[in-house]
């Protein structure tokens, strides 16, 4: 299925465009209020309306979904740069005390409720952007840790790895030249789920007032503060939300396109 | 089967032990002094140092923790600092929320998903299958909070069918359960569309062993084979998935419970921390994370008891 790739890769694509050009332009200034066109509906004038202090609502989700991404993609990056060495340590270490430590650890992690954390981890270091990406980027590591393990595993036993330890190679050597390049592939679509399943995150976060702070916009917090407004101007509460669930949309498809497309086995069976 | 169960049990005594350290020092590095927060800012510091002596805050670290530890295992889990009601009451009061919204949003996922799962997994490949998928995407998709959002201003706001927020306590079952059912719907929706793709997948693969092909070859049309073999067999996966999505439901309602003003667990816990009321925080969280543990263990050792296969692992 091909169009989950296309549709997935446009809406994913529209969503880093939107944040890439709000640093060089927004349509207006999102700190200029403009109080007597305060819950404008959209317009010519303002695409998407404006919000309760009259600030564009197109100008601030082009910065928020700046907030999201990098929120989300240094996420990414933390349960990678983490994880992925512990699953291939696990694998190359299989049925080993070493391997016991890893998984059972990852286990603890994945039993902590990860938004409690999130929300205490926010709070034992006060709210803020940079405390939301540890959070969410903690909860990654055992993911990718997994993932890479499993995927690593059956490698293990392949007779090209047997080949490279008869020529002398180290487990260190061999997990980094021969079995990290085979499962690349579980790599970027895992990190694809990550990273939308982080910009929901983000989005919760920020919702409850433990994400980025004023005044950088965020599509969660635009959210909390639209709950107010909600019935007398309902686009505050639809846009910001319709643009987390296009991104977060967008990148599950891109990541089951990508894996179809990696992984033609995979087409049918997987859901 | 029984060495298997005591290294087990073994991994589940560290484990709950890792976790309840994890917690206490995460708890530990939340700034700020309950005692402070108890008694204002005007407070006199003599009256300040009497607190905290008896609050046993000036006691070094590995001792509150053990303090701690041992009053939990004995079933106390102490004194909240805001309220001063015991902590396990307050959960349990919080639970007659919190529980019967996990087991509602959990009920309406299931009731959802098996149908969806189960029609897409006989449709594979046709139009029928791809559709549904499709709408599962959507359901995954949803930021459970907006979802919120949108049915408060449907049902509450334009057709008054339901309230949009607060809890009317069981003493009135009927209010109760109406003001359960949107953030239950809320909750339910996203777990729904996962669980029916889970399925979905286990189906699959079943259908694909040989023993459904023996039962087709046999004469049975591929929905008998479906709801008579594979179902039973895809049902593993589906159970693993349930057991994590209720233990998700209960800890993970936090933001739903905030939009609709429901005074479950993950609200007091947010509120706990907003306080500093520590001892709060940290009694709820263990148990929720117990509980998580708990359940995994149980299932782990379902599955092993049915499945020798597994316990060679």
């Amino acid at each position: 299925m091909r169009w989950t790739l296309i549709i997935g890769a446009i809406l994913a694509g529209i969503a880093v465009l939107a944040a890439g050009m709000s640093f060089l332009w927004t349509p207006y200034d999102i700190l200029q209020m403009d109080v007597p066109n305060k819950l404008q509906p959209p317009s010519a004038a303002h695409w998407f309306g404006t919000d309760q202090f009259g600030r564009d609502i197109l100008s601030m989700v082009m910065v928020g979904a700046r907030t999201s991404i990098a929120v989300a993609l240094v996420a990414v990056g933390i349960g990678m740069g983490f994880g992925v060495p512990l699953g291939l340590v696990a694998a190359a270490n299989r049925g080993g005390l070493i391997d016991e430590v890893i998984m059972r650890g990852n286990d603890l992690i994945f039993a902590f409720p990860s938004l409690v954390i999130a929300i205490l981890i926010t709070a034992a270091f006060g709210p803020s952007a940079v405390n939301a990406i540890i959070a969410i980027g903690i909860f990654n590591i055992p993911v990718f840790a997994r993932v890479t393990r499993g995927g690593a595993m059956p490698i293990w036993t392949l007779d090209y790895i047997r080949a490279a330890r008869v020529a002398g190679k180290n487990r260190a050597r061999i997990s980094v030249e021969h079995v990290l390049p085979n499962i690349a592939n579980l790599l970027i679509v895992q990190g694809t789920i990550q990273f939308s399943l982080g910009i929901l995150a983000e989005a919760g976060l920020s919702y409850v007032g433990l994400g980025a702070q004023p005044p950088t916009p965020s599509w969660g917090r635009m959210l909390a503060e639209a709950q107010t407004f909600v019935t007398l101007a309902p686009h505050v509460a639809v846009i910001p939300g319709l643009c987390i669930f296009l991104t977060v949309l967008g990148l599950n498809l891109l990541g089951d396109g990508l894996r179809d497309a990696l992984d033609p086995r995979l087409k049918v069976m997987q859901a | 089967m029984l060495r298997y169960l005591a290294r087990r049990i073994v991994s589940l005594a560290l484990s709950l032990l890792v976790a309840s350290m994890a917690i206490f020092l995460l708890v530990e590095m939340v700034p700020g002094d309950p005692a402070t927060f108890m008694l204002g800012t005007g407070a006199q510091p003599d009256t300040l140092a009497a607190l905290r002596d008896q609050l046993g805050l000036n006691q070094p670290l590995p001792i509150r923790y053990a303090d701690w530890l041992g009053a939990v295992l004995s079933g106390d889990l102490g004194v909240s600092f805001t309220y001063k009601t015991p902590v396990a009451g307050m959960i349990a009061d919080r639970m007659q929320v919190s529980l019967p919204l996990a087991v509602m949003a959990l009920a309406l996922a299931v009731a959802i998903a098996f149908p969806v799962g189960i029609f897409a997994a006989s449709r594979r490949g046709r139009v029928g299958d791809t559709t549904v998928m499709g709408l599962t995407q959507i359901g995954i998709a949803l930021p459970n909070f907006w979802f919120a959002m949108l049915l408060v201003l449907l049902f509450a706001v334009r057709l008054r069918l339901l309230p949009a927020g607060g809890f009317a306590g069981w003493d009135h079952p009927v209010a109760a359960l109406r003001s359960l059912l949107l953030p239950a719907v809320a909750l339910a929706l996203p777990q729904a569309a996962i669980l029916a793709r889970v399925l979905r997948s286990a189906l699959i693969e079943t259908l694909d062993q040989d023993y459904i092909r023996t039962a087709r070859a046999k004469g049975l049309t591929r929905g008998q084979s479906l709801r008579r073999h594979a179902l039973r067999n895809a049902l593993i996966p589906v159970l693993t998935i349930m057991g994590m999505q209720f233990s998700f439901l209960l800890a993970g309602a936090i933001i739903i419970e905030n939009v609709f003003y429901l005074p479950g667990l993950g609200r007091l816990i947010f509120q706990a921390i907003t306080q500093r009321d520590l001892i709060v925080v940290q009694s709820a969280v263990l148990v929720l994370v117990a509980a998580v543990i708990l359940v995994t263990f149980l299932v782990d050792m379902a599955y092993a008891a049915v499945d020798p296969r597994l316990r060679a692992r």
